[in-house]
């Protein structure tokens, strides 16, 4: 090695270990945020997600995965984790009611004040140099009462400060009170100010003119239970149901965070009026992946053996017009066919109208909406089969339809004695994913029709051509109680299905595979 | 093909050509009907495929200008359809080009590095890739909202944020390109490590120059698969100034402000670029889907 390369080795040993320092520094600094912010277990994490980074990295030992690390660092953060966190959510009662755990519940309990304005003082402001003095006086005071004063005080910005208060001379002469408009100007300041009383009472301000103690409203025991103070109702949390219950029942909001066993699955298989609605957006969710996959495959096939037909002209014509719908981004022709099928306006009633004087309701009537969304994913769906059934027929030999023509058969024959079981094989694990695609086909729901029409009748709302994943999206994120313990008890049972179906995707393939 | 042709043959042929005519229309239609929607007066315009009389209102809307109607009202753009296109393509390209960072490294070191429990860390990152992000919505909510308390710059309503969810991602990627590197004859970068090169340099200065092509072609999947991905960014976006054209388009057909034309401006304006270059990445596109990959 020459002098040159060496110092330029050196350069970049350098600024590496300049680079890892800062990580090294920079990662630590996060940590102890985390962790001071009470999160010990999340600040374990983010600390064994930098250390392995920076052993990785500095470390002549992992070669191999210093290539690795980002793309395995991605995958286990942003796809396994979310995953075992949704199962365990599943086993909680994680909801809007329940949002906070019981530390920061209680925390927040605590930090309650009132006001008490029955012995709050009124003050006024008084210029002195370039600071303000604050003067509280009793409310209506008579001009011997007992008056207090502050230092000057600069009252800028929003910073919490703490001012003593002594008492002021009667004698005193101060300069004239400002105005409540110059008051005003003042009130982000005067709201952050505390002012500490000679017999060791804290004021804050508690109006326009006035400031005043302010009493804490809740008690913490030594059992970890908590007492109200004006009425001295004792709660005692209740790790079972995640809440602060009164010993007559009564339940402190907010509630908190706990585990519930399998109280979210429990409510699936033995809740009454959430079963209903639950079982048959199950069922409808098999039957729309079954329909839509059966057509777009029917359709789709169906279109790639005519266009494998040599006697026809125009094919790659067909064949690429025919891709479109493929290539058009899905949120964009899912809206435009909301806007075609729009009852009153849209384009197809328009035509439907003018042709049979029918205008049926497509977003009203469950049965129309169902077949509307079957149809919308047809014409989304189809292109991709075509394709793929393009490919897998340039595969089979010719030959075998020559014999076949030697034999007289017809094309009917033809497709069903010769296609049709040699692309099955290949096709199978195909099928097996558009179906567990189709499964949990989100984006089609919920830019559709949002799953409504809703069911008439149930106690959260769920829609008739909800399917099982926009089901769960809508009781954590929208109009059904944000329920987030049981969106992802339902997301569990999805995983299962998905894993299943994957199982046997696999399965297939290696069988395939297998055989040759 | 020397198949002999019955009489009937001619019949077939014209019998095949009327049904693929009825399905081009089928097929064609609604792509026909939103362009001549976009360029009729009036948001509840019925009328002919073939618009009678032009108008570009919908058009200025959703190009940013105001529109003055013949009554001398001033409409404003109803959503800012220019600024979710570029928060669009700002998210696509910054994930993408990340993302074939991520997996064009640990692609190589699938194809060409000893290490313990390579295939099974590659095949449990495939099988993870099978369980689709929408699953996991909530708990994706709850990280980035923890995530957000201590860096912001990361958090919910970030497009920060969303990018580093779209970083997760890579397997079928890193699938994709291990399998074009492993076509690369191991030989040059072995002779290139003889005349002194570092493991790096012989990735990054023999390796990669010669794989260009698939990184472009996963660039080019990756851009597209991130920029109409919708269940992640609609729970991470929810202000209007920060949405993606997937989360954003919605807003224009919503029950209570129905605005179907300029809707269709907006959705040619936004969906013709897309759609150009899903059609010139389509050769890629189409082996990819053999292997497994089916469409968002």
């Amino acid at each position: 090695m020459t002098a040159a390369t060496m110092n330029a080795f050196d350069w970049k040993r350098a600024m590496g270990a300049a680079v890892a320092a800062v990580v090294a520094l920079g990662g630590l600094w996060l940590v102890f945020a985390i962790y001071s912010a009470g999160q010990p277990m999340l600040a374990l994490g983010a600390l064994a997600l930098i250390a392995s980074g920076l052993y990785v990295y500095l470390s002549r030992a992992a070669l191999a995965w210093r290539y690795l690390f980002p793309g395995v660092i991605g995958m286990l953060l942003f796809v396994a984790f979310p995953l075992a966190y949704t199962m365990w959510i599943g086993f909680t009662n994680y909801s809007s009611t329940h949002l906070l755990s019981q530390a920061r519940v209680k925390a927040y309990l605590l930090e309650q004040t009132v006001p008490d304005e029955e012995h709050s003082l009124e003050f006024t402001l008084h210029p002195d140099g370039d600071g303000l003095r604050l003067v509280l006086a009793p409310y209506e005071a008579a001009s011997g009462a007992q008056r207090f004063v502050s230092p000057p005080l600069k009252l800028k910005g929003d910073k919490a400060e703490t001012a003593t208060m002594s008492a002021l001379p009667a004698d005193t002469a101060l300069a004239p009170a400002l105005s409540t408009r110059d008051v005003l100007t003042h009130r982000d300041a005067l709201a952050a100010l505390k002012l500490a009383m000679p017999d060791q009472r804290v004021l804050v301000y508690t109006g326009v003119h006035e400031f005043g103690p302010s009493a804490a409203v809740w008690r913490a025991n030594a059992d970890d239970s908590l007492t109200r103070l004006d009425d001295n109702k004792t709660y005692v949390p209740n790790n079972a149901e995640g809440f602060y219950i009164a010993a007559d029942g009564d339940r402190l909001q907010p509630g908190y965070k706990v585990a519930v066993g399998f109280a979210n699955y429990a409510r699936m298989l033995a809740d009454k009026e959430f079963r209903g609605p639950f079982l048959s957006i199950f069922v409808w969710t098999v039957v729309f992946a079954a329909l839509s996959v059966a057509l777009s495959l029917g359709v789709g096939c169906t279109l790639a053996v005519l266009l494998n037909w040599e006697a026809l002209r125009f094919r790659t014509l067909y064949r690429t017009l025919l891709f479109l719908p493929y290539a058009v981004p899905g949120f964009i022709s899912i809206l435009v066919f909301k806007g075609l099928f729009n009852q009153n306006f849209g384009e197809i009633n328009g035509i439907l109208d003018a042709v049979f004087g029918i205008k049926p309701a497509w977003f009203a009537d469950p049965l129309l909406a169902r077949t509307m969304m079957v149809v919308v994913n047809t014409w989304l769906g189809y292109p991709y089969f075509l394709v793929l059934c393009t490919g897998l027929l340039k595969a089979i030999p010719v030959d075998l339809y020559e014999a076949s023509a030697i034999a007289g058969a017809r094309p009917l024959t033809n497709f069903f004695k010769i296609t049709a079981p040699l692309i099955v094989k290949p096709l199978s694990p195909l099928i097996i994913s558009a179906f567990a695609f189709n499964f949990n086909n989100f984006v089609l729901v919920s830019l559709l029709t949002n799953g409504r029409p809703d069911f008439l009748n149930t106690k959260i709302p769920a829609g008739t051509t909800d399917i099982l994943v926009s089901y769960t999206y809508r009781i954590a994120f929208l109009d059904s109680g944000q329920n987030f313990g049981l969106a992802a008890a339902i997301s569990t049972v999805i995983f299962f299905l998905v894993a299943l179906l994957s199982f046997a995707n696999l399965r297939v393939a290696a069988r395939n595979a297998r055989k040759g | 093909m020397a198949i002999v042709t019955g009489k009937n043959q001619r019949w077939r042929v014209l019998g095949a050509h009327a049904l693929l005519v009825a399905l081009l229309v089928v097929t064609l239609f609604p792509l026909a009907a939103v362009i001549s929607i976009s360029l009729r007066p009036g948001n509840f315009a019925n009328g002919s495929l073939i618009p009678r009389e032009i108008s570009l209102e919908h058009w200025k809307l959703a190009l940013g200008f105001d529109v003055t109607t013949a009554d001398g009202v001033v409409v404003h753009p109803p959503f800012p359809v220019l600024l979710w296109l570029w928060n669009s393509i700002k998210v696509a390209t910054i994930a993408s080009a990340l993302i074939v960072a991520i997996s064009t490294t640990a692609a190589y070191a699938f194809a060409r590095l000893k290490f313990a429990f390579k295939m099974p860390i590659l095949n449990s990152m495939l099988l993870l890739q099978m369980f689709p992000p929408v699953l996991a919505l909530v708990a994706i909510y709850a990280i980035f909202e923890t995530i957000g308390n201590y860096v912001p710059a990361l958090g919910l309503e970030t497009h920060g944020g969303l990018i580093v969810a779209y970083l997760g991602g890579v397997a079928t990627h890193v699938w994709t390109i291990r399998g074009y590197f492993e076509t690369i004859p191991v030989e040059i970068e072995e002779c290139a490590k003889v005349d002194g090169a570092s493991h790096f340099q012989a990735f990054f200065r023999v390796l990669l120059p010669m794989a260009v092509p698939i990184l472009m072609v996963v660039f080019v999947l990756a851009f597209v698969g991130t920029i109409i991905e919708y269940p992640v960014a609609s729970i991470l976006l929810r202000e209007e100034s920060n949405l993606t054209l997937a989360v954003g388009s919605k807003y224009y057909l919503a029950d209570q402000k129905y605005l179907w034309g300029d809707f269709a401006a907006a959705a040619v304006l936004s969906g013709l670029p897309i759609t150009v270059v899903f059609l010139a990445a389509q050769r890629w596109i189409v082996s990819g889907l053999t292997a497994g990959g089916v469409k968002e």
